[in-house]
């Protein structure tokens, strides 16, 4: 059945070519790795994605972390040692990140793993960590993390999470005795968002009208429009992420739903906005960890935003990328406070951190681990309002960080 | 339930529909004629997208994105199988198929390098913004677009392969290309050009979907799985057989999201599984040919 | 010139055994995965090796020497990893009868798929399989209770293993590594097994010629339906090592794209050959290794060269290699 359709003796010379370059391959394999620096390095591995769909986010992620091992450099690193940043591109993928972390602890000898984006990649990495006692920083938003279910003593949330964005989005846009919808991804984070919305809601007063579930990476939303605009909402609530909110958006409006009710999301992604455009996102409100323009409220930001435009030609920094920033900064103040790597010592130092890196002061709740800090709200520019290609977003709120945001420790399971 | 959501939901379904039905016509009409099944048939929907928006940016027309985009990326097709494709025939019939699948890691890939790995908006044309008020509800207007584009497509393509010469001659190679070589007709440039024609669909796909959802360089993995889905229960190879499955599945989506809406994209397997268990070769295909 | 015919006579007699029927194949495939955690850059990466190796051998029985190109091998991978990662976290199994109950099940999901699945041909059924596969994904996505959903399984951390009375430190690559070691040698000698069997030549017998082997009185259909299910079994013995190895199970693994991945490291490694999974599996995660080190864009090259076996090298790294060298032409 299966013959080959060319002659014998090109074969031969396609073979050959090919192997050759197979050898060759194989060769760069076999080669040395590039010399190992100095040990008395601080290694830190940073597990992100590069490839896929968050590509944009993971290289802002990078960027801001390299500044923050740059800045400690430049000052003569943590008690001399240099800081070194190991960068592996985790595919988005939790088998693959899982593997890099491995790598990162068994060859590259980390000391602590910074990093992640999606929810399942950061509790990859944390399972990793966890079981061989190193310290991780997570900057992925999720409320499964923060339970003492997958929690590690070595394990630090820097991001926030669904509970504490819906709660000021919901805040700021809910009040009593409005009708609320809901366009909810069936899948954990989409859940955690969606019982965020509801207790906020529950509290204001308002009251719900429908919730809708769709399916995680849906391209076509257009078959749950009609049903929402029957159940006549004066707000709806799209929690999801990444693109299938840019999708979900964009289909709403499609079908004339702002016309008729404001939308709200848990969290307006810098990239995502860029990506769909000014006219479909006008007028959404979302959460949100940071964004440049705080920069005419808050010193910090100024100063972060300032650090970052002169070592990336003017760019300004995005939401993800503070995260970066964050995460990696305050470990090393951290490490700094212990005066070293020693695990339990920087454990200690980062339970009593008091930081203030890019929006203002934060510190580690005790029972889980979550950073306590400032949420944003912003609500998405009209075009014609935009002064500059840079400025998306209007703050209508910044709520200061308090632990009355988060879940009280006994909810999570954490004893108390 | 009420009536107007019922209709309202019948109709979502069926412009859901109409965009599979573009895309699983070119992967049926190529396998068809050709025995390939283009696994790349995902990323040439993308790669129309991105044509439709770079020439629509280019001319400051979505018309003329929509006209061209077809075209050049047909042309691209035609390449790909004169380059490539066409050194396998005589070969196992997995072996387009390993190509395709490899191929479409490096189309994604380059349309990455080229455009980055962000979405890029593509703007709905003027002309199709807003609703139209049916009485039973609204409507976007650029979807009710979608199926009176599809459906003047398929009437196109029809004719084609009906009432011209050139549809004699491929309808004919379909079915026995050694006869028609034997009568003097070059079965290879057929291939190319219904090589060329099937992405051409895919791409035309693309373009019309790219107002709908945002452009994005992983858009078309989705779109090759759900085509598929399409094809296997038509009966591959079946061009009205990929028309009645489209729909079918289109509407089973749309009727579902109305009572479990989490359920939206199951069912379409589901749907699948039934019909492979009571007719293995789909619902339009004569038996013996692939089953 | 004896010196060197011997040493000839001797690469040729490896080769040659490494690929063909007897017992040698089977000892010398394991003593190069014996040595395989000192050759590659990373012990992380050796078990990677040792793992897809082990889903890309039950692979190869299907497509390789059967010739079916199932695009749906996921699933039985990520089954065996699932149902070993539940029974363990979910009740308290130990990791033995928790590797045993998953081959179980998911021979189970392997005879239902396959009961649908081989009903068709050619390459409708590299279709249904593809579709069947992804209904055991979104099924998984959707029963977030039992799987964790998009979150992926946690909750099974395997930190220890014993065996025959004896505790072993898994936290530890190498003696990870070699633990797992035992199940790719099992499962080399189980496919050797198979290959030598009545039954190892009725499938290349249909893989040859479907209609002959018919002819000849074979119950082709049943024979499918059996191949099918083995190579589930093995693939899905790779999934428990994979559980075992990470400790969580990425809802990832059951998605198309692993599929894919799949097939094109059997090609790239070369189909029909015993010895060729595992050299196909090392390819592809060095390949992707080093240049996802250089580049993000690693996929084009891995695509490009991926066409390129599919031109010019259609029998593999190992199949090629086998025919280049100086030996006896194996035998098919």
């Amino acid at each position: 059945m299966q013959k080959a359709g060319s002659k014998p003796t090109e074969l031969k010379i396609s073979r050959r070519t090919a192997l050759a370059g197979l050898s060759a391959g194989a060769m760069a394999v076999a080669m040395p790795r590039l010399g190992r620096a100095a040990d008395d390095t601080v290694r830190i591995g940073f597990p992100t994605p590069l490839t896929g769909p968050f590509a944009a986010e993971a290289r802002d992620q990078v960027k801001c972390a390299e500044l923050a091992v740059k800045l400690v450099n430049d000052k003569g690193g943590i008690g001399g040692r240099k800081v070194e940043l190991l960068v592996r591109d985790d595919k988005l993928n939790a088998g693959e990140a899982a593997t890099r972390t491995l790598e990162l602890i068994e060859k590259d000898k980390v000391h602590a793993v910074v990093g992640a984006l999606s929810s399942a990649v950061q509790l990859a990495v944390n399972e990793v960590t966890r079981a061989r006692g190193v310290i991780y920083v997570s900057i992925s938003q999720s409320d499964t993390i923060n339970e003492a279910k997958d929690f590690s003593k070595y394990t630090f949330h820097e991001a926030l999470n669904p509970h504490m964005t819906t709660a000021a989005v919901a805040q700021h846009t809910f009040k009593k005795g409005m009708k609320v919808a809901h366009l909810v991804a069936d899948y954990a984070y989409g859940h955690e968002m969606l019982r965020g919305f509801k207790r906020a809601q529950a509290a204001i007063g308002a009251d719900s009208v429908g919730e809708i579930l769709h399916p995680f990476g849906a391209a076509d939303y257009s078959t749950f429009m009609p049903r929402l605009m029957s159940m006549r909402p004066d707000v709806l609530c799209i929690s999801n992420f990444g693109r299938d909110q840019a999708n979900a958006i964009k289909q709403a409006v499609d079908f004339g739903v702002k016309q008729q009710m404001k939308i709200v999301v848990p969290v307006l992604l810098h990239n995502q906005r860029l990506a769909v455009g000014a006219d479909v996102f006008e007028g959404v409100v979302g959460g949100a960890n940071y964004y440049w323009g705080l920069e005419t409220q808050s010193k910090s930001a100024a100063d972060f935003n300032g650090a970052f435009r002169a070592a990336n030609g003017g760019a300004i920094p995005t939401d993800y990328g503070a995260y970066g920033y964050s995460g990696v900064a305050s470990l090393l103040q951290a490490m700094q406070a212990a005066g070293g790597t020693d695990t339990d010592k920087v454990v200690d130092a980062l339970e009593k951190l008091q930081y203030d890196l890019t929006k203002g002061p934060q510190h580690y709740r005790k029972c889980d681990h979550q950073s306590v800090q400032s949420v944003l709200v912003l609500e998405s520019k009209k075009k014609s309002a935009m002064a500059n290609d840079n400025d998306l977003f209007a703050i209508l709120a910044n709520d200061a960080g308090s632990e009355d945001m988060l879940r009280s420790c006994s909810e999570l399971g954490h004893a108390t | 339930m009420d009536l107007s959501l019922i209709i309202m939901q019948l109709l979502s379904g069926i412009a859901l529909g109409a965009v599979l039905v573009i895309t699983a016509l070119g992967l049926t009409i190529v396998f068809g004629m050709l025995g390939v099944v283009n696994f790349a048939h995902g990323a040439m929907f993308m790669i129309g997208a991105y044509a439709g928006l770079y020439l629509a940016s280019l001319t400051g027309s979505f018309w003329w994105g929509l006209l061209l985009a077809p075209i050049l990326i047909g042309a691209f097709g035609m390449l790909i199988e004169f380059v490539l494709i066409r050194r396998l025939y005589g070969r196992s019939i997995d072996d387009p198929l390993l190509l395709t699948f490899g191929l479409s890691y490096v189309l994604v890939e380059g349309v990455r390098i080229l455009f980055g790995s962000d979405g890029i908006p593509f703007p709905t044309p003027s002309q199709l913004i807003g609703v139209v008020d049916l009485g039973v509800g609204f409507f976007p207007r650029y979807r009710i677009f979608v199926i009176v584009m599809v459906a003047a497509v398929l009437v196109l393509l029809w004719l084609m392969l009906e009432k011209t010469r050139i549809g004699l001659i491929v309808r004919a190679g379909a079915r026995d290309p050694v006869i028609m070589q034997v009568l003097g007709v070059d079965i290879g440039r057929v291939w190319l050009a219904i090589f060329g024609l099937g992405v051409a669909l895919a791409a035309l796909g693309g373009v019309l979907a790219g107002p709908m959802r945002s452009v994005n360089p992983e858009m078309g993995s989705l779109v090759l799985a759900e085509a598929f889905v399409v094809t296997v229960i038509g009966g591959l190879g079946s061009i009205p057989g990929a028309v009645v499955a489209g729909l079918l599945v289109g509407i089973s989506i749309s009727m579902v999201a109305l009572v479990a809406p989490e359920m939206a994209t199951i069912v379409m397997f589901a749907l699948m599984a039934a019909v492979l268990l009571i007719r293995p070769q789909g619902l339009f295909n004569v038996r013996g040919r692939v089953a | 010139m004896t010196a060197q015919s011997n040493r000839a006579a001797a690469t040729k007699s490896v080769f040659g055994a490494l690929d063909r029927f007897g017992d040698q194949r089977v000892l010398l495939s394991i003593a190069i995965l014996i040595a395989l955690p000192w050759l590659l850059p990373s012990q992380a990466l050796a078990v990677n090796v040792l793992i897809y190796g082990v889903v890309v051998m039950g692979y190869n029985l299907l497509f390789g020497y059967t010739g079916l190109l199932s695009f749906g091998q996921a699933a039985f991978f990520g089954c065996g990893a699932y149902v070993t990662g539940i029974a363990i976290g979910r009740y308290g199994m130990p990791w033995f009868a928790a590797v045993a109950s998953a081959v179980v099940v998911s021979t189970i999901l392997a005879a239902v798929i396959g009961v649908i699945s081989t009903r068709t041909r050619g390459i409708y059924f590299s279709m249904v399989t593809l579709a069947l596969a992804q209904l055991v994904y979104y099924v998984a996505l959707q029963a977030s209770s039992f799987t964790g959903g998009e979150n992926g399984l946690r909750g099974f951390t395997v930190d220890r293993i014993s065996l025959f009375g004896l505790q072993i430190n898994f936290l530890d690559p190498l003696n990870k590594y070699y633990v797992l070691m035992v199940f790719a040698a099992a499962a080399l000698w189980f496919q050797s097994r198979i290959l030598n069997s009545p039954f190892g030549a009725v499938i290349e017998a249909i893989r040859e010629n479907e209609q002959r082997a018919r002819a000849c009185g074979y119950d082709v259909e049943r024979s499918k339906l059996l191949v099918f299910m083995l190579s589930g079994s093995i693939s899905a013995l790779g999934g428990c090592m994979l559980a075992l190895h990470l400790s969580i199970v990425p809802l990832d693994i059951l998605h198309y794209q692993t599929s894919g991945m799949i097939v094109m490291m059997v090609l790239l490694g070369g189909a029909r050959s015993f010895f060729g999974p595992f050299v196909g599996a090392a390819a592809f995660l060095i390949l992707e290794d080093v240049i996802s080190l250089w580049t993000p864009h690693w996929q084009i090259f891995v695509g490009a060269i991926f066409i390129l076996f599919v031109l010019f090298l259609p029998k593999g790294i190992w199949g090629t290699l086998l025919e280049t060298l100086p030996i006896a032409r194996p035998r098919r």
